[in-house]
């Protein structure tokens, strides 16, 4: 049966620097959750406190009902995949996937099945003699994430398991990751700064920054409700536009006064707030449009400044005539002028205020 | 492996320049000394190693001892001289070119071959290159009169000097108690010092950092101050002047520079194999002897290759922490000891035994060099 974990109020600090300040979440059975967020916010650290093998400053960290903190990092019931594989460089891919099995003392007949069984789910058997420098990346990284799967363990950690990998093998590998979830079932935790892969394999996702959790849920969630001005610009590629501005009007629909020009949002309200209220709008590149209708907002003309042809999409980046930048995604092969008109459902538009909560 | 730090150095003539210079400076005195021991004492003094294969003027004294017959005027002696009973040993084979001949030994070839030498009161001498020479004396000589003479001999080569060092004078002994210090007096550290630098390196306990800096501290303590003291303890303890002894001495002199170095290569190791390693449910004592200890190789054997060198070639702690007895003597102390004092100018001998008391070393570091440069990482991380 698949594995919960509850995390009470977990705190990180080294000497008298807090690092992961009190973080409550709750981990459901079998689900695949993803650790998201910049360098430095923390989420290597969790991952670490969940693994054992970094001390618990603070708080409870509680996998099945039983209290962990306490427990060393063998007897947890855990298995890691680090991001630089972390294969031990004298022995045989062989020796490698056994090693975790010999010191938990199994036979070597029930070792030798269990090491060809991961071997085949991985389709890694006809590397078991070979040394870990005689394997290109994506094989490394196959023995590695079989070294976790050999162990039957509750709960696997993946820590940037892909970030050393080329963009091919990336993609990839993200999917033998998402199949190897579905095959096993166990409860995941994956740890990423690559936000498509967050996007892509997680059930739930936890965007972390500066020790503190900014938003807990399903991709689309993050992407549609964003929480905050930091989970916004951080979910979705490109990156949202801002534009900073301030309320002229509240009321049935919204006005927003951005560089001496009103910006009417037809159908948007606003909980807080009043007139003069400094305000962020945000929109997402891919809810520009260039061509208006009814109900529809505009950013006014914008200043073409540099095209990207994707085929399937092109990328205008272009300045509004406040000097703002920003950035359209436009699908299909599209070609414009030097001036280009923008129009955006309000429903899609986020409104933040100074201190980047939602409005 | 071939790219191992950053570019191609611009100066790499100057780095050519510098190990051709290196090589050469170790190699001389190295081949000379290998020279040297299979040469005989007399070719030694005669000329230099670099000269070996070709002849060598060596200096003969003998006496012209053939029977005097009466002739006008005097005595004649006549013969060869190779024949005559001082050096028939040294021309056996009969074969021998004289250059010069005198009458003194301040001038030993002070006459021309093949001319006829007036050597005052009437005595005459000609020596001709084939050897055969004719003395004339006024008057019977009481003995055979002295004569002089250089000859060219050609280069030989003997294993006599190995035969003398190895066999004779208890040097095989030497030997053996070389060995029996050398080894155990560099196992012995190793597996003490790996332990202390695991734990040094990746367990956590108090008072670790200061632990490594006495560590540190006592690496530039010189072994001279702690040969007396040493020795009392040993001496109090009832282990005395003895091998075990000096194994301890050993041990405890090689262990700041062991733990050191160990440690340091250990903390160098990748720490995600490590914890990758505590993840999979190893002790620290699994860990240690599975993960660590293989990954440490080069380590160890560029420290057993240091301890190694230093315990064999030691002096001063094998006279401070052994017997004096003959029973006990290592090679160091036989050769200063004993060989010095005996046989100072006996170079072919003392040429010898250097070489052969360098020569397990070179083994050793033939053997064990590879690990010093193998990248034993190569493919754990990426």
């Amino acid at each position: 049966m698949a594995t919960e974990i509850v995390f009470d109020k977990l705190v990180k600090k080294y000497g008298a620097v807090e690092v992961i300040h009190g973080i409550d979440l709750q981990i459901d059975p079998g689900e695949f959750v993803v650790f998201v967020g910049p360098s430095g916010c923390g989420k290597s650290t969790l991952l670490r406190m969940v693994a054992g093998l970094e001390q618990i400053s603070g708080g409870d960290l509680i996998i099945d009902e039983e209290r962990v903190n306490d427990i060393a990092a063998a007897d947890r019931g855990i298995a890691m995949v680090f991001q630089s594989y972390a294969l031990y460089p004298h022995m045989s891919v062989f020796k490698n996937l056994a090693f975790g099995l010999e010191t938990a003392g199994e036979s070597k007949a029930q070792i030798k099945e269990k090491v060809h069984h991961a071997a085949e789910v991985l389709q890694i058997t006809p590397l078991l003699e070979r040394k870990p420098k005689a394997l290109s990346g994506g094989q490394r990284q196959r023995v590695a994430i079989g070294r976790a799967i050999v162990r039957e363990p509750r709960i696997f950690l993946f820590d940037e398991p892909l970030s050393n990998l080329d963009a091919e093998l990336r993609v990839q590998m993200r999917v033998e990751i998402a199949e190897l979830h579905r095959q096993l079932g166990n409860t995941m935790i994956y740890v990423t700064h690559d936000q498509v892969e967050a996007m892509t394999m997680a059930d739930k996702i936890v965007v972390l920054r500066d020790g503190y959790i900014q938003q807990v849920g399903k991709p689309l969630d993050l992407y549609n409700h964003p929480a905050n001005r930091f989970v916004a610009g951080f979910i979705g590629s490109p990156r949202m536009n801002f534009l900073d501005g301030t309320i002229a009007a509240t009321g049935d629909s919204v006005e927003i006064e951005i560089d001496g020009k009103r910006i009417k949002l037809p159908g948007r309200t606003v909980q807080r707030g009043s007139v003069g209220d400094p305000v962020t709008l945000g929109v997402r590149p891919e809810h520009l449009r260039i061509t208006g209708g009814e109900g529809m907002g505009t950013l006014g003309t914008v200043r073409r400044t540099l095209v990207e042809s994707l085929g399937g999409q092109t990328l205008i980046y272009a300045r509004t005539e406040g000097s703002r930048n920003v950035v359209l995604a436009l699908d299909g092969q599209v070609d414009v002028g030097e001036n280009v008109p923008t129009y955006f459902d309000p429903a899609l538009a986020h409104l933040f205020d100074p201190e980047g909560n939602k409005l | 492996m071939s790219d191992i730090a950053g570019q191609k150095s611009s100066l790499t003539w100057a780095t050519h320049i510098s190990v051709v210079f290196l090589v050469v400076i170790w190699l001389v005195p190295t081949i000379g000394l290998l020279v040297s021991s299979f040469r005989e004492r007399d070719q030694i003094s005669a000329s230099g190693w670099w000269e070996a294969p070709f002849s060598v003027e060596l200096t003969y004294r003998t006496r012209a001892d053939s029977e005097p017959e009466p002739v006008d005027g005097g005595y004649r002696i006549t013969g060869n001289i190779f024949e005559t009973s001082e050096v028939q040993e040294a021309f056996a084979d009969g074969e021998g070119r004289i250059t010069a001949f005198g009458d003194s030994a301040r001038a030993p070839g002070g006459y021309e071959v093949g001319t006829e030498a007036d050597l005052g009161d009437g005595e005459r001498l000609t020596v001709n290159a084939d050897g055969s020479y004719t003395y004339i004396v006024p008057e019977e000589p009481r003995r055979p009169p002295r004569v002089y003479f250089e000859a060219a001999s050609p280069p030989q080569f003997t294993l006599d000097n190995y035969r003398t060092v190895l066999t004779a004078d208890n040097m095989d002994r030497a030997f053996i108690n070389t060995l029996t210090v050398t080894v155990p007096a560099t196992i012995i550290p190793i597996l003490i010092a790996a332990f202390a630098a695991y734990a040094l390196a990746w367990m956590d306990f108090p008072g670790r950092g200061l632990l490594i800096a006495a560590i540190v501290g006592l690496l530039v303590v010189p072994l001279q101050l702690a040969l007396v003291p040493l020795l009392k303890l040993h001496q109090t303890i009832g282990i005395g002047q003895s091998f075990m002894g000096i194994w301890l001495a050993h041990t405890a002199f090689g262990m700041p520079l062991a733990v050191y170095l160990l440690r340091n290569y250990m903390a160098g190791l990748p720490r995600d194999i490590i914890e990758s390693a505590k993840v999979d449910g190893a002790t620290d004592f699994e860990l240690f002897v599975r993960i660590i200890l293989p990954l440490s190789f080069p380590a160890l054997a560029a420290f057993s290759i240091f301890q190694f060198l230093w315990t064999w070639n030691d002096l001063l702690v094998a006279k401070v922490f052994l017997p004096s007895g003959d029973a006990s003597k290592v090679m160091t102390v036989k050769i200063a000891d004993d060989l010095l004092g005996s046989r100072g100018g006996d170079w072919g001998i003392l040429a010898t035994a250097a070489f052969v008391s360098i020569a397990v070393p070179l083994v050793v570091f033939f053997a064990m060099q590879r690990y010093l440069v193998r990248g034993l990482l190569a493919g754990s991380v990426k």
